[in-house]
């Protein structure tokens, strides 16, 4: 076959209509493309962007997506292997860089939408991972074919050979070269039937835990290129100050400390390019840079809302709650409905800001050289780092290089990129390749917390004490603040989703929110929204209960009904099968014992909730001594994720999902006292250790199809309502008041 | 100057004796396995081991390290053979895997002391932060270290 230009097209119609997926074309069919960044291999052992064959028949599957713990470096190249036909203890996994092509038509994927969040990063490549696995062992299989002179219906793959009935086989690795010439093939091939699948759903080990378990695993905070400098900022304590002046005398004089300037952060009310405006010190070492920052001596202004506090917050929260807000759900005839029902119940809740506190702080490094830029960083959105980069410096963005590191945990604070614009800036205005590195107090102090509000909640109950109106009204500092052409009417849409249960199951239903006023920037933190909203309803549910002598479960069980879809506009949807919660509802209680009466001291409390597409529900039991001491005795914890890709990695977020959501319930808030952020550190912002967690603890998968949806965020909004459910019927004490804290102690 | 071991290799520091030995750990010696968390102490994830104690390497001064023979998760195995790492791949216990060297020095160390630990005692010892929530795994790999060293017939 003659030598034809290679073209990678992604996302683009060949002539005849096929859809391509990381694959290389011949120049014939071919989109053309102007210019391209992200560099890939091009080796004759390879089949397209993602799979390498080597001589002795291993193979190398590219990962494009950032792994931020998730486990999507082992599950994606699961589905490549699984189709591919290759035994997966032969797969090593190479992590790839951001790739984007610029078109007539404008941007596109080279290798695949790349980002994660929103539980979107299996969903979203279930397909494509297949087709590109399938898609090379055609070609394998078609080389043979060729080479047999038979037809390629009568040769089959084996765990890395291709077979012919007759004896004759080949090794991927002897056919590869021959396959990578071939023309990909235009049909998407059959993909396997999920019930033969031999390595997808089943447990399988990650692929970098020996790398971890030796220390040789890299994250961000370990890049280290030739003639790099060290970098951090001293940052505004108080949001949209500025630097009203400052001092490096000192600084400068510090060993190692190399250059010291401003940085000007986004003016009041404009986007976050980056979050504040500070002072920059560049040294030749982290050490060096962090006592160049103590010598800083800097006088700022106190910007926008310099007397803000939780105390002014919650006020602001109850006066707004005393009027009138956005309507943004209205079925039926709430007020008619409330006036005649049997028992009206009403409570307020209330849930205050969190940080996302990875452990890994924010860090990138960034080079830039002229018109170019190289940017080495642990992302969620590789994309979102090329853009923010591209507005820091002018760079064009097909001169921006973007590598991703291994993250030490997202939780959604990765979706940001305000810190690789900081070290843009940085590298740009020093000239010198940098790495920015955040300390622990910077991070707790500077970040898109998850919002604070105030939930009043109103239920008008029948005879039988079943709901039939139900209002949550939602004072709230929304997620939506400063970004970009957000209307203020939209504000509400990242807090409330209209369509959670139990709308659509309650005749009388209203959804009513108010924008409540903070300086603090806020963005999503795990299950945004869904955190407060399963939480308040699934407390108000229970004090329903209580008060009208039902049982907790029953009542919700009635509610639900039995299994068929609802409609769910927003993330997770199309639809919503509340005989899915209801079946992990009855799961989890069942397991506990919940109808079993338990001694004085001791409760058990339950809650369930559907995020992003999955389903999760939590039994809880816990004691509480007359002293007010809480400890958890036992957790179940179930998840219906349609499908478990791999079973082991849905067991590890749904025991880390859980540990989130319960840690954060404890002791966890971020308050605010003279316009400053209050906490800095662990010792004030504790996150929960391994006493807090009993070993009584289990996960269970149930799955209910062949489809799977997200997992990483979906088990954690039942968390925290299960622990205040039980510590309501442990002591008759209800938490309406997040953290739980000291609230017990007597 | 202060001169040390790491991993039975001689160091010889001539920078600020200030500087947390975390900081010289890392970008002196650029063994990266050590990690930075919190810098006070609280998170654990720079535990490293001095003369076999187990130690938080952000708040030590190097200078306190005079003499004294270091090991890192780099030298605490050639390949990963050490009873708590092999325990740590069974349970498949890291997600985002940052704390987990801080996690694996300071279970080594805590084992050495109590071979047979009972849950109270994995509580009572085990202070480092998951922030990914591996816990559940962590107790499972601790006691599963145990009886791996309990069957090699290792002290």
């Amino acid at each position: 076959m003659p030598a034809t230009r290679r073209r990678f097209v992604i996302g683009g119609l060949t002539a005849t209509g096929g859809l391509l997926l990381g694959m290389p074309l011949t120049a014939t069919e071919a989109e053309p493309e102007i210019e391209a960044i992200g560099a890939s291999d091009s080796g004759e052992r390879q089949l397209g962007y993602f799979i390498t064959i080597n001589p002795d028949n291993t193979v190398i599957i590219g990962s494009n997506q950032p792994e931020i713990g998730q486990g999507n470096r082992t599950t994606l190249p699961m589905l490549v292997a699984e189709e591919l036909g290759v035994d997966f203890a032969n797969v090593s996994v190479k992590g790839m860089p951001l790739g984007i092509v610029r078109t007539p038509e404008g941007m596109r994927w080279r290798y695949g939408g790349q980002g994660v969040g929103g539980s979107t990063g299996l969903t979203d490549n279930w397909e494509f991972m297949r087709e590109v696995g399938a898609r090379a062992r055609l070609m394998l299989e078609q080389t043979a074919a060729g080479q047999w002179e038979v037809a390629v219906e009568d040769v089959y793959v084996e765990k890395g050979y291709v077979r012919h009935a007759d004896g004759r086989s080949k090794s991927f690795g002897e056919l590869v070269t021959s396959a990578a010439r071939l023309p990909v093939p235009d049909e998407a091939p059959a993909l396997k039937p999920v019930k033969d699948f031999e390595i997808a759903g089943h447990h399988q080990t990650g692929v970098d835990a020996h790398d971890i378990i030796t220390g040789r695993i890299r994250y961000g905070m370990d890049v280290d290129e030739p003639g790099m400098k060290y970098a951090v900022i001293a940052r505004s304590p108080w949001h949209d100050g500025t630097v009203k002046s400052f001092d490096a005398a000192r600084a400068l004089k510090v060993s190692g400390v190399r250059q010291v300037f401003t940085i000007e952060g986004p003016a009041p009310g404009e986007p976050y390019l980056i979050l504040a405006s500070g002072v920059a010190v560049v040294a030749d070492s982290t050490w060096a840079a962090l006592q160049g920052r103590r010598a800083l001596e800097i006088e700022w202004t106190r910007g926008s809302y310099p007397d803000e506090s939780t105390e002014s917050f919650d006020h602001q929260c109850e006066e707004l709650l005393n009027g009138d807000g956005q309507v943004v759900r209205n079925d039926g005839d709430f007020d008619a409905a409330i006036a005649s029902a049997d028992r009206v119940i009403e409570k307020t809740y209330s849930v205050p800001f969190v940080s996302h506190a990875p452990l890994e702080p924010q860090n990138c490094f960034a080079h830039v050289d002229g018109d170019r830029c190289r940017v080495i960083v642990p992302t969620q959105m590789p994309s979102s780092v090329s853009r923010s980069v591209a507005a820091a410096t002018g760079i064009d963005r097909m001169k921006i290089e973007v590598e991703m590191t291994r993250v030490g945990g997202g939780f959604g604070r990765r979706l940001t990129t305000d810190y690789a614009a900081e070290a843009a800036l940085i590298s740009k205005h020093a000239g010198v390749p940098v790495k920015l590195v955040w300390s622990r107090e910077d991070d707790i102090r500077h970040d898109f917390y998850r919002p604070a509000g105030h939930h009043h909640l109103k239920a008008g109950l029948d005879k039988t004490g079943t709901p039939v109106a139900w209002t949550q009204r939602l004072a709230s500092a929304s997620k939506y603040y400063r970004r970009p052409n957000m209307p203020d009417d939209n504000l509400w849409s990242a807090e409330l989703y209209p369509d959670d249960f139990p709308g659509n199951l309650v005749e009388n239903y209203r959804l009513e929110w108010f924008n409540v006023k903070s300086s603090l920037p806020r963005g999503s933190w795990r299950a945004p929204a869904h955190t407060a909203n399963a939480f308040v309803i699934q407390s108000f549910l229970d004090e329903i209960a209580h008060e009208t002598g039902q049982d907790p479960v029953a009542l919700r069980l009635k509610m639900l009904g039995e299994a068929r879809e609802l409609k769910y506009d927003g993330h997770g949807g199309p639809t919503f099968n509340p005989g899915r919660l209801a079946k992990l509802l009855t799961f989890v209680s069942d397991r506990i014992d919940y109808g079993r009466s338990r001694p004085n001291g001791r409760g058990v409390g339950v809650a369930c909730h559907f995020t992003f597409g999955g389903y999760s529900a939590h039994a809880l039991e816990v004691e509480v001594t007359e002293e007010g001491e809480l400890s958890i005795e036992r957790i179940i914890a179930a998840i219906d994720c349609g499908y478990a890709v791999n079973p082991n990695a849905v067991e590890a977020q749904v025991q880390g999902a859980t540990v989130d959501g319960l840690s954060t319930a404890l002791n966890l808030a971020i308050t605010v006292k003279d316009g400053q952020i209050v906490q800095s550190n662990f010792n004030d912002y504790p996150l929960a250790k391994i006493a807090a967690f009993p070993a009584n603890f289990e996960s269970h998968i149930l799955n209910w199809d062949e489809t799977p949806t997200g997992v990483g965020e979906i088990p954690l909004p039942s968390a925290a309502p299960a622990l205040t459910n039980a510590i309501f019927a442990a002591t008759g004490k209800r938490i309406r008041r997040l953290p739980i804290g000291d609230q017990l102690r007597v | 100057m202060v001169k040390f071991k790491v991993n039975g290799k001689p160091v010889r520091f001539e920078g600020d004796p200030q500087t947390p030995l975390l900081w010289v750990l890392r970008d002196e010696l650029k063994l990266y396995g050590t990690r930075f968390g919190c810098g006070i102490g609280e998170c654990g994830a720079c535990t490293v081991h001095l003369a076999g104690n187990a130690s938080r390497s952000c708040i030590t001064p190097v200078a306190a390290v005079q003499n004294i023979e270091i090991t890192t998760i780099e030298g605490l195995s050639d390949d990963g053979e050490h009873p708590v790492q092999q325990a740590w791949l069974e349970h498949d216990v890291p997600q985002c895997g940052y704390c987990q060297s801080g996690q694996i020095m300071a279970a080594t160390e805590f084992l050495r002391r109590v071979p047979n630990p009972t849950d109270e005692d994995i509580d009572r010892n085990m202070t480092n932060l998951c922030r990914c929530g591996t816990y559940v795994r962590i107790r499972k790999a601790i006691h599963r270290a145990a009886q791996i060293t309990r069957e090699r017939g290792e002290a």
